[in-house]
């Protein structure tokens, strides 16, 4: 096991083709360049097809194409590009497809900025299309939880027959750190759906999303939030550190929650009782292990860098049974260990 | 290591490879002996970038020069500056282009100013054995030739710039001294010197730099 310093972008590139991926389609656009960029230059080596797309559009739907034929398929946007997709990830929910597509997110609304952000998080996870569906979505805060995390979004997408979502930032993407890929077997599930040729020993398959009939419609819906439930059983992922006691619950994801970390870190030093509690899954909500993490707190501040998102969650989580307080930065604007640190020391002052 | 007999250093590599923290490095370690400019010619990458130094750069007497759109929200790569005017106005200028041979391109165009300075140009190939991309010494040779191809412009000499980040030890670097052997051979240029982590002692062949390019939820430390 051998370390090696990586982008956090080139390293999610990397990690997907180790897990099995074998087609990319993608269209240009900052901060995510390095995956395309990688992709574009090893995927052919190593047996896969990396395609640039006419745009965000068509990148989707050949997604959908890929995956409709079993193989692991991936796309790569950052923000407005992936609002580009959103009727796609719709029908590919709709079709029961895995796939996984990554979001570097960069400042918004509009064209926004090109720094970074976490201001998708509503998209992320209320809809990122149109319709009843839900997505996995997974929040690395390291490049090595990047690597790790694209491997499981593929096995997850195979398993429940869903795209995943890897909710990364610009500061992630670009960001680098010393990583180790891990050495396993990647074994892809067969998939007697998909359709790659019945060779006339079995019927044929069909990959649709349309429903003639309103009652087949809502069998169709029904059966996948059967499969939505045994995700939300089995799929939460949260990180805790310093709860047990903590009065101040930091809760924060992705890039932000390394700055929280490091307050957090600071507040204790200072002998205030603080905790970060970090979801690693924003789809499912890991509800349970906030509710533990929060047993002994007073209060939960949500560190973003965007105008208050996950607040929502937290709060619906905890039943409000907690007052939920939030601090953010946005417009690719990173908040500062000090900034939170005396987020972390006012809410002290007043509860003690 | 001895700084000082060029006035005008180039640094090229991959990207990730370490060119800007270099690029800092030198620019400090040079104004104590004379008048530094640091030129950020990275059209390609977004953030880490030697622009995000210039205030603290300039407070030292360096002058900083960078792309009229570095760190804004604009992702336009104009390059608004003139360099021969900083170069003759400078005792030494620190170039740092942008990764990989797409980050070189720009240079490209300045070929007749930097090769009328002949042996006063110093145009320098980071290289880190611990980047996926640099595992092998063919491939370091492949891109180094592709970077020359896209400035039109020929390296003089390596930097053995070999280091896991913040995870960086002695042993880290005395792991990759077989590599930058044979990397120096399969290029045909000198090693100039290997980077250190700032604890060690300099020598003819070592020269211990800072990490000045963290993360911004590292401790902040003073340059």
């Amino acid at each position: 096991m051998e370390k090696v310093l990586m982008k956090g972008n080139e390293a999610l590139a990397e990690a997907a083709m180790r897990a099995g991926c074998k087609c990319f389609f993608g269209y240009p656009i900052t901060p995510q360049t390095e995956i395309s960029a990688y992709l574009a230059k090893n995927m052919a080596k190593r047996g896969g097809v990396f395609l640039q797309a006419e745009s965000e559009v068509a990148a989707i739907n050949m997604v959908l194409g890929a995956a409709s034929a079993g193989v692991r398929a991936m796309t790569s946007s950052s923000s407005p590009g992936i609002s580009l997709k959103s009727e796609g990830v719709s029908y590919i929910a709709a079709s029961d497809l895995p796939c996984v597509i990554v979001n570097v997110q960069r400042g918004g609304p509009g064209l926004g900025g090109i720094q970074p952000s976490q201001s998708d998080y509503f998209q992320a996870t209320k809809a990122l299309g149109h319709g009843d569906f839900q997505m996995i979505v997974y929040v690395p805060a390291s490049v090595q939880e990047t690597i790790d995390m694209t491997y499981l979004a593929f096995n997850m997408a195979d398993k429940f027959r869903t795209p995943v979502m890897i909710l990364s930032d610009g500061l992630l993407g670009q960001m680098m750190e010393p990583v180790v890929f891990p050495t396993v077997d990647v074994q892809i599930p067969d998939k007697p759906w998909a359709c790659c040729g019945h060779e006339n020993k079995r019927s044929h398959n069909i990959i649709n999303s349309l429903y003639l009939q309103p009652d087949i419609l809502e069998k169709s819906v029904n059966e996948r939030y059967e499969r939505y439930e045994i995700i939300k059983q089995t799929c939460p992922m949260a990180e805790s550190d310093f709860c047990e006691d903590a009065e101040i619950v930091v809760a924060a994801f992705g890039a932000s929650a390394r700055v929280a970390k490091s307050a957090v870190n600071a507040a204790r030093a200072k002998g205030i009782k603080a905790g970060l509690f970090r979801p690693q899954t924003l789809v499912p909500f890991p509800v349970e292990q906030l509710n533990k993490a929060c047993e002994k707190a007073k209060v939960v501040l949500s560190v973003e860098m965007n105008k208050g998102q996950m607040v929502e969650d937290l709060r619906l989580a905890l039943n409000c049974r907690l007052p939920v307080e939030f601090f953010g930065r946005h417009g690719g604007i990173i908040p500062s260990v000090r900034e939170v640190l005396g987020q972390i020391e006012q809410i002290h002052e007043r509860i003690k | 290591m001895e700084f000082g007999q060029k006035r005008v250093i180039l640094l090229t590599g991959d990207y990730g490879c370490g060119k800007t923290n270099l690029a800092v490095n030198l620019a400090i370690l040079l104004a104590e002996k004379g008048k530094v400019s640091v030129v950020d010619m990275d059209t390609v990458n977004p953030y880490f970038r030697t622009a995000d130094f210039g205030e603290t750069l300039t407070k030292r007497g360096i002058n900083v020069v960078f792309p009229q759109y570095a760190n804004t929200n604009l992702d336009i790569p104009v390059l608004n500056f003139d360099l021969e005017s900083v170069i003759s106005e400078s005792d030494f200028t620190i170039i740092d282009i942008g990764g990989s041979d797409a980050g070189a391109y720009p240079a490209g165009r300045y070929e007749s100013l930097l090769k009328s300075l002949g042996e006063q140009l110093e145009m320098l190939y980071l290289f880190n054995m611990y980047r996926l991309c640099e595992r092998s010494a063919d491939e370091i040779v492949k891109t180094l030739r592709e970077i020359e191809s896209a400035c039109r412009l020929k390296c003089t000499g390596l930097v053995n710039n070999s280091n896991l980040g913040a995870e960086t030890t002695r042993e880290t670097v005395a792991a990759s001294g077989e590599f930058a052997e044979e990397v120096a051979e399969k290029t045909g240029l000198p090693i100039r010197f290997t980077c250190v982590t700032e604890n060690e002692k300099p020598d003819e062949t070592h020269l211990p730099i800072k990490r000045l390019v963290t993360l911004p939820w590292e401790t902040e430390r003073e340059i």
